[in-house]
């Protein structure tokens, strides 16, 4: 291993291997990790991250290898003893309770039962202390129900803290935060680390990775393909490894933009008395894509909402396929073949109890090719749902098994291949790679380009800035409910698109002089 | 309207209000501990009948009043035993299995007691709890004979109300009990066993709402007869819901039912042309009201009717 002898790891993994039936989750993977040194454990969805914590933390019993800590080998499959000897987990799903304070939260288990009186005042004091020292205020009383996820989160990592932890695993722990709040976790994780705390956190992401880590381990296949200093290795090198090939996100080729198949103008958009989107002017057009890029929060949600016929704008105009329209409504949209690619695809985007054939057809079971009077044509749905299975490379379940089952990644193409397959005039995309491995980013990619290619229109929602540079041609900044003027993406690098997301649309080096910036 | 003034003027009203809010207070706090576990108890309406039914079968058999009250206690844990069974370590739908319980001990109460007590033209009695008069207390005008010259097990259920409140709110187990009936897989990360939580909540909550029943026999009547407990089990669940699953708050919404039903009994005789049954409904029709405008708040326990299973997400 690579830590000089003179020093102990606080934590030692030495050839674990765990076997689930005929599947490798685990094998032979040695790790170590020294003490204020954060270490990220990278890999694709199934490449054995969640696994080997597991094991690390007592969950699952490994077939084989141990687990030290301090030099101290710990039992396996005991999770109390886990916690006793310092480590500490944040779950990716928290395990917590909405409608206990946060001083509860913390709280429980932590006295012995039978005790006459909670100890409230003490163990306040404690949190607060804890609190403090990294920077992770949050208020004791306050429901746990009414905090946002990130301060969840804080809560979640201060239960480690007040439980003496002193190695902390974090399990992708920004799969559920925003940009914002996740520059905000890793500055209090190295925090952490210069006191002294060791980290490991697990993650696919590699912007995240090499921006915080100190060391990076990659996994692959349940085995640990290679292991990097940050500041030795880079993006390209970690995706190749992490994947096991040359990974690159397909490239957008240049296409002559057909006619104009939807005009937003001067739209005002409300919900709950405040107004959501702001006079905003757009346009999209056949074989074009569209990128809305911005900080997440500032009206995104409205604006899909709107494109998918679930709000309805309050002045303005709208034109679809050049017919004026005051609201869309969903049927017609699916009627008239506008795919819709939902953000939060497990709760819009497919129905997890049912199966995969049903979640397929669902949208358009009305039309005759699904039912006929009134009975749902099976034979034709399982079919269906096969064709895209096998077209969209969905991997993980038949067309009868259920749609909860199915990864992130496969989930996402299953909706993808839903609303692609039938080649749709329009599609709207918001945040369609979000959560995704590299693999699966690449993949979801090349069907957006390749539906832009054969004529489609997309309008791409996303707070990746190398999302929509990739893929869009024409950007627009949104910005608390406002549009900025849109650039060509020839125009756009980063650095622009930072500034456009802030706000500042007035240093633009034409940012409204654009050739195409106005409709037609 | 001076009719009604001079009802709530009286101190017999404010007594009745205790004597009728007693059995409900402690079948109430009996279902808001098993539910504050994450288990509903609808066996509820049957482990009182049946409680009534063993409490007064054993004073009968020659037991004294409070080891009537302690025999209905243990019949009503082991019903909560047999309800944790099927639904804590089976996993089976709390409502079917509760709703059995109900009609099961329903039964067996009335076979029970058809096996022991022969069929007479008037039903055989017991000596019933007396009343107590709390020294100094009750000699107060008019706060006195309304509230301090109740029986034994009234007192108690006060009493226990508030230790309850205490427990819930003060101490590591009541921590430990919201937390298994709000999120039990936090609970068991952080070292709480929910599934003995579980166990243990639905068979204390169970032994209360017992003794509950057997108030009917043994303070409140002197007989058993098998339609007595009237409902009042159901009302209990509602009034959890009205308590937003708060133990004070349950005090008060019996206590509050109790004062509708009460007013209703003597507005009867005040408003004789007016049928009957139009009072008997008062103090549903106001519960629902109540409810509709309480319970709109109420925070529901996250994982009430959720079965736990170890290692299932």
């Amino acid at each position: 291993m690579t830590n000089d002898t003179s020093v102990t790891p606080v934590l030692e993994l030495s050839h674990i291997s765990k076997r689930f039936g005929p599947i490798v989750a685990n094998d032979d993977i040695s790790i170590s990790l020294k003490r204020g040194e954060l270490l990220a454990l990278l890999g694709e969805n199934g490449a054995g991250k969640t696994t080997l914590m597991s094991i690390l933390f007592g969950h699952y019993t490994p077939d084989g290898g141990t687990v030290r800590v301090d030099g101290v080998e710990l039992p396996h499959g005991r999770p109390r003893a886990a916690i006793q000897a310092g480590v500490g987990m944040v779950h990716q799903h928290f395990s917590l309770a909405p409608n206990l304070t946060v001083l509860e939260n913390v709280m429980t288990g932590t006295e012995p039962l039978w005790s006459l009186r909670s100890g409230t005042a003490a163990a306040r004091r404690k949190l607060l202390a804890i609190a403090e020292r990294f920077g992770l205020g949050v208020d004791p009383d306050a429901r746990l129900g009414d905090l946002s996820v990130g301060e969840q989160q804080r809560v979640e990592i201060l239960k480690a803290l007040y439980n003496d932890a002193r190695i902390l695993i974090l399990d992708e722990p920004t799969a559920v935060l925003t940009n914002i709040e996740a520059e905000r976790l890793f500055s209090t994780l190295r925090e952490m680390a210069r006191q002294g705390l060791s980290l490991i956190f697990i993650s696919h992401k590699l912007d995240e990775v090499m921006a915080a880590a100190d060391r990076i381990v990659v996994l692959r296949g349940g085995k640990v393909a290679a292991e990097r200093k940050a500041s030795e290795t880079n993006k390209a090198e970690l995706a190749e490894l992490m994947v096991g090939h040359r990974v690159t996100r397909p490239k957008r080729e240049p296409t002559t933009p057909g006619e104009t198949v939807f005009e937003a103008s001067r739209l005002t958009v409300s919900s709950g008395g405040i107004e959501r989107l702001k006079e905003i002017d757009f346009f999209l057009r056949e074989g074009e894509t569209l990128g809305i890029i911005g900080v997440s929060g500032n009206g995104q949600a409205s604006l899909s909402q709107l494109m998918s016929g679930l709000a309805k704008p309050a002045t303005g105009e709208m034109r679809l396929f050049g017919e004026p329209v005051t609201a869309l409504d969903v049927h017609d949209l699916v009627d008239a073949g506008i795919g819709r690619i939902p953000e939060d695809r497990h709760r819009q985007g497919a129905i997890g109890e049912m199966a995969i054939w049903e979640n397929a057809v669902l949208e358009r079971i009305r039309q005759p090719l699904f039912s006929r009077r009134g009975i749902v044509d099976r034979s034709a749905g399982q079919a269906f749902a096969a064709t895209i299975i096998e077209e969209f490379d969905v991997r993980g379940g038949t067309p009868a098994s259920r749609t909860r089952l199915l990864s992130g990644g496969n989930m996402q193409k299953l909706i993808l291949g839903r609303n692609l397959y039938r080649r749709p005039r329009i599609l709207i995309a918001a945040q369609p790679t979000r959560g995704l491995d590299e693999g699966a980013v690449a993949a979801v990619h090349a069907r957006i380009l390749e539906a832009r290619k054969q004529g489609t229109a997309v309008l791409l929602i996303s707070e990746d800035l190398d999302e929509v540079i990739g893929l869009a041609d024409r950007i627009q900044a949104i910005v608390k409910g406002r549009l900025s003027a849109p650039i060509a993406a020839e125009h756009a690098d980063p650095r622009r698109l930072g500034l456009m997301m802030s706000g500042d649309w007035t240093s633009g080096d034409g940012v409204s002089g654009e050739g195409n910036s106005h409709a037609p | 309207m001076s009719a009604f003034l001079d009802i709530i003027a009286s101190a017999g009203l404010w007594a009745a209000v205790l004597r009728i809010a007693t059995p409900l207070i402690f079948g109430t706090l009996g279902a808001l501990l098993s539910e504050r576990s994450g288990v509903l108890n609808l066996g509820i309406e049957g482990i009182m009948t049946f409680g009534a039914m063993i409490g007064w079968l054993a004073v009968f058999n020659g037991a004294d009043l409070w080891t009537g009250m302690l025999v209905a206690a243990l019949s009503g844990a082991l019903f909560g035993l047999v309800h944790a069974a099927m639904t804590v370590s089976l996993g089976l739908s709390q409502h079917v299995t509760g709703l059995g319980i109900t009609l099961f001990a329903s039964s067996l109460s009335y076979y029970i007691f058809r096996l022991a007590v022969p069929l007479a033209s008037t039903p055989p009695t017991v000596t019933p709890f007396q009343p107590i008069s709390v020294p100094g207390l009750s000699d107060l005008p008019f706060i006195g004979p309304a509230l301090f010259t109740q029986t034994l097990p009234t007192y108690l259920s006060i009493v226990i109300a508030l230790l309850l409140a205490y427990i819930v709110y003060r101490t590591p187990l009541g921590l430990a009990l919201r937390m298994s009936g709000e999120n039990p897989h936090a609970a068991e990360a952080q070292g709480v066993d929910p599934i003995r939580i579980r166990y243990g909540a639905i068979m204390a909550g169970s032994a209360l709402m017992a003794m509950g029943g057997a108030f009917l026999t043994l303070s409140a009547f002197n007989s058993f007869f098998p339609t007595m407990v009237q409902g009042r089990g159901w009302i209990c669940i509602a009034l959890v819901v009205f308590a937003s699953w708060r133990p004070g708050r349950a005090l008060f919404g019996a206590l509050l039912f109790a004062f509708f039903d009460a007013f209703q009994l003597r507005l009867q005789t005040v408003l004789g042309n007016v049928p009957y049954q139009m009072f008997l409904m008062m103090p549903y029709i106001l519960s629902i009201a109540a409810l509709a405008v309480m319970a709109r708040r109420a925070r529901v326990p996250q994982a009430l009717m959720q079965p736990y299973r170890r290692g299932e997400r």
